[in-house]
């Protein structure tokens, strides 16, 4: 059986550190030479904190709360300086990523295993898709792409591509068709040909949007109807500019499609993504990998220590 | 739940009452609300310290403090302030001699291609005779995808077949606009990263071999504290002459707005708020300010009930909720209402989260295809039972149901949605009345 989200290789890592170092801000870079030294622990340190973790997008609850919990250790005299300090808030923002339950991955199901890639637009659903499909290709799986995004003009040519590209078969109807039929269609034909892993591709749509959110319920009904148990995953595509919209992203695509995971995209750019501290706070949903840039193997595992590390390394 | 930025602040003022004067401690305290609501509406920290200070400068300064009382006069220094800053609404500029390039610039994903089609559209509904062009050679189907939005917008497209050089594909499409008597050309631009120096220098060269008329950066709404440096880059690199904010269809306050302004001093010229390509508005600088600090979007919502709600229907309306006669009939008739003003999600997303909006829950929100069922559900009760619900009990369900092809949950399901918006109209009546949100009482119709 192949491993759809455990793998975790050095180089890989060495990667996503990298790519994460590249997207340093300035802040980021001051906080660290304030961090490192004994310099003791006052104020303005605290202060310098919080902005770091604010300019990073974790937003002003989240933020609150660590620094709080920070606090009350100094206050304690626990944390005599600014390298103990520093330990402590990687150590509690580890804490809140590590937090998620390790993912189901690994069972073996007798049915294709299916994948829904879902979130609001242009946060790059279908680029993941491209990039997930071929690494899972890579691994020796027979992976099915569906073109269940009917709606957005080229959706459909822009998947196609990418099928291309990982060398995997592609599902579609014409544009305009129903979304939940296109799932059918490639749920069935997975199954008939056999194929380990069907991914999936739908349109963005905004969470505010309850006939949409409904369409994605339907979507989901039908899969199940096809392979019991369907969809296994449904990973959340998350922009890493996302402000603190991302939460209320996180939270109604979690109510109404159930999601099991997310990807944040986009890391090889300047924001740190750090709204998915705050999701991981409140919805236990593990970040299960990074988008890196548009090429085909630019999406790595995600790895919490790594990431915490590059933030505050 | 969430407390509301009024709330806080009469939180912050309360001790105040009776002092009529303004502390600065008392001061401080509503500020640091203040940066804490920029903060959750996605203003970048810098923006929003900077912002604070001013505030304060001005609030201590100021000579009226002493006539509103002190929350409001906060309130109101923050929403002037926040409006100056944001500018006035701003034309698009043609140039002196067609055809005017507009450049449509921006990161990945935020919007570039479905504005452009927009904008095809918006132009020839405004007099021009738009052409589009993408010199977007990197991603899969982005060509494709411009060439198919201009189909559906009846917009000419320069397909720039043949090459992959971006100079080359404008170029084409400059003879084209030439021979086919176009008076704009929109070039839509692949996404790219501000830090990604070749594919910046592509833009630059773009530039220079274009005199773009417009360099138009498109941001997504729900852009968080990295706007500063995404726009700042692009502005530094291009001169940027305006921005369009897009997707403020869904709940995203927007605040990267205020960051953009600030770090290109470009004024957002459009607003994106939809996937169709009429979904294109010009920008309301009033509007986004309620939306930024989390109270809601009064004046769009007025607007739009004004637009569609006949005054006298208003002012009966307005009665009703005051005397408490809201019966079934008003409520189907304010369903009728309510689809010709727009969707309900971008209705309810116009909705102050304050008094009692702010108890709506979020799945109250009714679904477009429901309301037919529940104009059906309404239609199978008699006169009397629609002037009277307390009438209809559980025989009497079972009917309507049973009429309306519905089933008795579906009716109760009504019933209490009507009971709701009675229970919340009663509220909102008397708040009207005694003129708690000033201007709510134009929506009623009372002029
Ligand atoms: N730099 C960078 N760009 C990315 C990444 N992932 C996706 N993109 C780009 O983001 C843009 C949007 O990607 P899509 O895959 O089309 O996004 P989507 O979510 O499928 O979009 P819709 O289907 O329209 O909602 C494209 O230009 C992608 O090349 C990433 O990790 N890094
Ligand atoms: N809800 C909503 N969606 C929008 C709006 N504008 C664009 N979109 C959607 O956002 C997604 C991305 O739009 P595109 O026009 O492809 O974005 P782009 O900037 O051209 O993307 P790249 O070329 O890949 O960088 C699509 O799903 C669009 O339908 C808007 O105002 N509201
Ligand atoms: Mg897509
Ligand atoms: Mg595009």
């Amino acid at each position: 059986m192949f491993s759809l989200f455990t793998k975790r290789e050095g180089s890989l890592l060495d990667r996503l550190k990298q790519s994460v170092a590249k997207t340093r801000t300035e802040i980021a870079a001051r906080v660290e030479q304030l961090l490192t030294g004994n310099r003791p622990v006052d104020a303005e340190l605290l202060h310098q904190l919080e902005a770091a973790l604010l300019s990073a997008d974790v937003g002003v609850r989240t933020t609150k709360e660590v620094l709080a919990a920070l606090r009350e250790q100094v206050n304690q005299h626990k944390l005599e300086d600014a390298a103990a300090l520093k330990q402590e808030l990687k150590r509690q923002v580890l804490k809140i990523l590590e937090a998620p339950a390790a993912p189901p991955d690994g069972q073996p199901t007798a049915a294709p295993r299916v994948i829904f890639v879902v979130g609001v637009n242009g946060t790059g659903k279908t680029t993941t898709i491209g990039k997930l499909a071929n690494r899972l290709k890579g691994e020796g799986a027979r992976v099915v792409l569906c073109a269940a995004d009917t709606f957005r003009a080229a959706a459909i040519e822009q998947l196609e591509v990418w099928a291309r590209r990982a060398e995997v078969d592609l599902i579609k109807q014409k544009s305009g068709a129903d979304p939940a039929a296109v799932v059918f269609d490639a749920l069935s034909a997975a199954c008939s040909r056999g194929a380990d892993v069907v991914i999936v591709d739908t349109a963005g749509r905004l969470h505010t949007k309850s006939n949409l959110m409904a369409e994605l319920e339907k979507m989901k009904r039908t899969a199940a109807k096809v392979v019991p148990g369907a969809p296994h995953d449904v990973l959340l595509v998350l922009d890493a500019t996302t402000g603190q919209n991302g939460l209320n992203q996180a939270r109604e695509f979690f109510s109404h499609a159930g999601v099991t995971g997310i990807v944040l995209t986009k890391l090889d750019g300047t924001a740190k993504g750090g709204i998915v501290v705050a999701i991981a706070r409140e919805l236990h949903l593990p970040i299960r990998f990074v988008g890196t840039g548009e090429k085909v193997d630019d999406l790595v595992p995600f790895d919490a220590q790594t990431y915490v590390n590059s933030l505050f390394d | 739940m969430f407390e509301t930025l009024t709330d806080k602040l009469q939180r912050a003022f309360k001790n105040l009452r009776g002092q009529g004067k303004l502390s600065e401690e008392h001061l401080d305290a509503a500020l640091g609300e203040i940066r804490e609501a920029l903060l959750d509406g996605d203003v970048n920290l810098g923006v929003a310290e900077e912002f604070i200070a001013h505030v304060r400068a001005k609030a201590l300064g100021s000579e009226v403090l002493l006539q509103l009382s002190p929350d409001q006069q906060v309130v109101k220094i923050v929403r002037d302030e926040l409006g100056d800053l944001l500018g006035r609404e701003a034309r698009p500029q043609f140039g002196s001699r067609p055809p005017a390039v507009w450049l449509i610039v921006g990161l990945q994903g935020s919007g570039k291609t479905t504005s452009t089609g927009k904008l095809g559209k918006w132009l020839s509904e405004h007099g021009h005779r738009p052409i589009v062009v993408s010199t977007d050679v990197y991603r899969p189907a982005a060509r494709e995808q411009l060439a198919q939005v201009a189909k559906a917008t009846g917009t000419p497209c320069w397909p720039g077949t043949g090459t992959d050089k971006p100079l080359e594909i404008v170029r084409g499409a400059t003879r084209e606009a030439k021979l086919s008597a176009s008076d704009v050309i929109l070039v839509d631009t692949a996404g790219r990263l501000h830090i990604d120096e070749e594919l910046m220098n592509e833009l630059s060269m773009l530039k220079r071999e274009l005199n773009p008329a417009e360099i138009l950066f498109v941001a997504d709404a729900m852009t968080g504290q990295d706007a500063v440096n995404s726009a700042g880059e692009f502005h530094k690199r291009l001169g940027v002459t305006g921005v369009i904010l897009t997707k403020l269809d869904g709940d995203a306050r927007g605040g990267a707005a205020l960051s953009i302004r600030k770090v290109t001093g470009a004024p957002v010229k459009f607003v994106g708020v939809g996937e169709k390509y009429d979904a294109l508005e010009p920008f309301l600088p009033d509007r986004i300010v309620s939306r930024i600090l989390g109270m809601g979007d009064v004046l769009g919502l007025i607007e739009r009930a004004e637009k569609t709600i006949d005054a006298k229907q208003a002012r009966d309306l307005e009665r009703k909720m005051r005397e408490d006669e809201f019966t079934l009939e008003d409520f189907r008739d304010q369903l009728r209402q309510i689809r010709k003003m727009g969707s309900i999600e971008q209705l309810m997303g116009m909705l102050p989260k304050v008094g009692p909006f702010a108890k709506i829950p979020k799945d109250a929100a009714i679904d477009e295809k429901q309301l037919t069922s529940v104009e059906a559900i309404i239609n199978s009760m008699t006169a009397r039972e629609r002037a009277d619900s307390n009438l209809i009990d559980g025989k009497r369900r079972k009917r309507i149901a049973r009429g309306s092809g519905t089933t008795v949950q579906e009716v109760n399901q009504v019933l209490k949605q009507y009971a709701d918006m009675r229970r919340m109209m009663k509220q909102y009546g008397s708040m009207a009345k005694a003129g708690r949100l000033r201007g709510l009482g134009k929506l009623a119709g009372m002029k």
